[in-house]
């Protein structure tokens, strides 16, 4: 078989109940090729993907791996034929330390029952090394390590025993800049040595840069496979959603009013301090920041999540003290959190219990719940922010990310807010609900809401933003107008690197 | 409003319940086919009786273990509340008048649940070694209480509740019915009932949509607490009679029951329909055993297999 094909899917069908995730599904792609694959949430990337590692099974269709076609039911099976797969979603034990996690399964040992400890540890120290981490300590524990150090972990995991083909399913959302440089360049040694590499990323600016072709799919289907350097980011777009995508980032009408809120000297030990900056009504700030910078931790306290330890903050002019998530609710201040599956959303619960959690004591009368005022309020909200669900009573498990977030949104919605503190608002969220989410941003603050919009990707921050905030190591670096911001001042500030003449 | 929603949507909205949830319906419907062909006493009106006066101790447990279960945790010293308040009911009628004393096991039961929910709540222990210790606690504040069995004096205790009827149906089962009936009023039109079925899906999400959930992991301590000492009370006017050693065991029945009719350990499932289906079967096994004299050891045994199959029968793929 020609080296040119070294994996072929073909005609891949896959229903759950009743929705087709992959309709039809072919695709290919070689050894030593940075292959990416592209498409809106619940376009059926993730599905496909499962099905080369051996955690879905396919209802039918052909995988042919070097010219012979395989059959995979488990993932123990994909393992034995060199396929490993990085999940968005961790599959590392907490108590355990990066060694274990590392080489789970196959600690060196003696006659399967003693461990080598100080063989283990050297492995694991050999493979983390490879990827640039020197610094991390194989015997820490997994609990206790950044997210970002988490994602390394699990690639080491799945590169410790060389996989031929390695699937990497959104690497990056975690992942600072620095360390997405490191992974790039792992990624390029790996193509190097001939392992055929799938990319799946929502930020094509990251596919741009790393792939060498790109499959689009849309709907469970194949849109086409393109090489990298023969299509433009809005090509790319426009396959991905089936329209072309104008505006990604919509513009507003009206000018900022008075102040909604005011933060002075904000600082929480060991997080941040000295924060001070204030958000007017009709106004959408931006904060920027790397992964660790406190931006995340400021938006916590003013919500009361975790109280700040020192300094003012006051809504409409008036001075509030904020020690619950419950007192800033009643101060009509929301926060959408980063985290939607650990602490946005209760997945056991329905979509209409989930919308009204934040507002349950505007939906009763004293004690008890008004069902039908309920229904109504909540279907106001689902209705205005295209919530797709076949009915109110579905569990939010059975949504896309994408709806996901729009019910975590509507929630908040509905506490009527005067300031909306919102963490990575479209994180992990397809283009398309990206562009609604900006939409519906910008129709609240055109109601009067003032906006406080963290997020780590720079085009949406200064795509949005009337001012910008920028954060570094627990200390705002930065207050910048809208005009006078642009990518590489962001980075440096955020980065504390001081640009001189021309080097960067 | 709410009849304007058409037939189909509300079909549309239950469209993802599966059979298995009604698992617990098919159990018992099995059940009864069984014990109309086995036993010809089954059927009889002194039998049924019979049975409904016996869940009600499990039934009363299990309302407020469902309540417990549902925020995410788990009450092991309700068998324990159950001696306390049934030996303090019927011992202090001694001392005070019979409705007196009711009160005060009542209120002695609340203490329990206070306790529990107090430890769980503030100091974010885990519910299973909080209530293991309370267990242990209140076992012994009632071997303090009394160390022998304990008649009650007033014989109103036992004409009145464990041995009056409303019309044809005991006393103590249409308290239960009624008690089934509020929280299942509680949990699905309450606000704080709510919070409650939230709480077990998602604590984190439930704090931060500035929900109180001290205060209502608290709540349902307490209420965990008060219905343990209902069927303390109830279970020894019916039997005439309280033993420092009643209650033993109990809390399991109870999280079977729960879990039979779709509770799941840890939050997230669970009603109040689906416990008083959990409650019933149990009770007509133990019935239909003890009709056959089947020693207690087989008993346990039945029942043991009974919960895996319907907690097997509802597992995710």
């Amino acid at each position: 078989m020609s080296s040119d094909c070294f994996l072929s899917m073909q005609s891949i069908y896959k229903r759950f109940g009743g929705t087709v995730a992959l309709r039809d599904v072919s695709m290919s792609a070689s050894i030593g090729e940075i292959h990416a694959l592209v498409g809106e949430n619940g376009a059926g990337k993730s599905t496909l993907m499962n099905v080369l590692s051996g955690a879905v099974t396919p209802d039918s269709g052909r995988i042919v791996i070097g010219g012979a076609p395989v059959t995979m039911s488990t993932p123990h099976q994909a393992n034995r034929l060199g396929i490993r797969a990085v999940h968005q979603e961790f599959s590392l034990v907490p108590h355990l330390t990066i060694a274990e996690n590392i080489l789970m399964g196959r600690l060196p040992n003696s006659g399967g029952l003693w461990v080598h400890w100080r063989q283990a540890r050297s492995q694991a120290r050999t493979i983390l090394s490879g990827l640039g981490f020197t610094a991390l300590d194989a015997r820490t524990r997994v609990s206790r390590l950044s997210v970002s150090h988490q994602q390394v972990v699990e690639i080491a995991k799945a590169l410790a025993e060389k996989p031929r083909i390695l699937i990497l399913d959104e690497p990056s959302a975690v992942l600072s800049k620095d360390e997405l440089a490191l992974l790039f360049s792992l990624i390029r040694r790996l193509k190097a040595e001939g392992t055929l590499v799938l990319y799946i990323s929502h930020r094509l600016e990251e596919v741009f840069e790393i792939a060498d072709r790109i499959t689009v799919l849309r709907d469970g289907e194949v849109v086409g496979t393109v090489p990298t350097v023969s299509v433009s980011q809005d090509d790319l777009i426009r396959m991905m959603v089936g329209r072309s995508v104008e505006e990604i980032y919509p513009r507003r009408s009206v000018p900022p009013g008075e102040e909604v809120l005011c933060v002075e000297d904000l600082g929480r030990e060991g997080e941040f301090q000295k924060v001070t900056f204030s958000v007017r009504r009709g106004e959408v700030v931006g904060m920027f920041g790397l992964v660790g910078s406190g931006r995340t931790a400021v938006a916590r306290s003013i919500f009361g999540a975790e109280p700040a330890t020192s300094g003012r903050i006051s809504v409409q002019g008036k001075p509030v003290r904020l020690r619950s998530p419950r007192d800033a609710v009643n101060a009509g201040v929301s926060l959408v959190t980063e985290d939607r599956k650990r602490d946005g959303l209760v997945m056991s619960c329905s979509v209409r219990d989930n919308v009204s959690l934040a507002s349950l004591p505007r939906m009763g009368h004293g004690m008890f719940l008004d069902t039908a005022r309920q229904t109504v309020l909540v279907q106001e909200k689902v209705d205005a922010l295209a919530v797709r669900t076949a009915a109110l009573g579905r569990s939010v498990r059975t949504l896309s990310g994408g709806n996901q977030q729009k019910v975590v949104l509507a929630k908040w919605l509905l506490s009527q807010p005067k300031v909306l503190l919102l963490d990575e608002p479209t994180r992990g969220v397809d283009i398309g609900a990206k562009v609604e989410i900006y939409h519906l941003i910008n129709s609240l603050v055109e109601t009067g809401v003032g906006v406080l919009l963290i997020s780590s990707e720079m085009p949406e921050v200064l795509g949005m933003s009337d001012r910008i905030l920028v954060m570094r190591e627990g200390r705002l670096v930065g207050n910048l107008d809208r005009a006078e911001a642009n990518e590489e001042i962001l980075l440096q500030r955020a980065a504390g690197v001081i640009n001189s003449g021309g080097q960067t | 409003m709410k009849a304007a929603v058409p037939f189909v949507d509300r079909m549309r909205e239950t469209a993802r319940i599966r059979w298995s949830d009604f698992a617990f319906v098919g159990i018992f419907v099995v059940l009864i086919l069984i014990s109309s062909l086995v036993s010809e006493t089954f059927f009889t009106s002194r039998n049924l009786i019979n049975i409904s006066r016996q869940i009600v101790t499990n039934g009363l447990i299990s309302i407020g273990m469902l309540v417990v279960i549902l925020t995410g945790g788990v009450d092991l010293s309700v068998g324990s509340t159950v001696a306390l308040c049934g030996i303090m009911a019927t011992g202090l009628q001694k001392q005070m008048p019979m409705p007196a004393a009711i009160l005060v096991a009542l209120v002695a039961g609340i203490a329990v649940g206070t306790a529990n929910g107090f430890f769980i709540a503030r100091f974010k222990l885990q519910p299973f070694i909080v209530t293991l210790a309370t267990m242990g606690v209140v076992r012994g504040v009632t071997y303090v209480f009394s160390e022998t069995p304990q008649t009650p004096v007033d014989p109103a205790f036992r004409a009145l509740l464990g041995g009056g009827f409303i019309g044809p149906v005991p006393t103590a089962s249409v308290i239960m019915v009624i008690c089934f009936f509020v929280i299942w009023v509680f949990l699905n039109r309450t606000i704080p009932g709510r919070a409650v079925v939230a709480i077990g899906g998602n604590e984190e999400a439930v704090r931060l949509a500035g929900i109180n959930v001290k205060g209502h992991l608290l709540l349902a301590y307490i209420l965990c607490g008060f219905f343990a000492a209902m069927a303390g009370v109830l279970l020894s006017s019916r039997l005439g009679i309280a033993q420092p050693s009643f209650g033993a065991g109990f809390e399991l029945d109870a999280i079977a029951a729960v879990v039979i009719g779709g509770g799941i350990l840890g939050g997230g499932g669970g009603g109040a329909i689906g416990t008083f289906w959990g409650v019933l079967i149990l009770g007509v096994i133990d019935n239909l055993l003890n009709q056959y004299n089947v020693q207690s050891y087989y008993q346990q045994i039945i029942k043991g297999l009974i919960i895996l199959a319907a907690v097997l029968s509802r597992r995710k793929k």
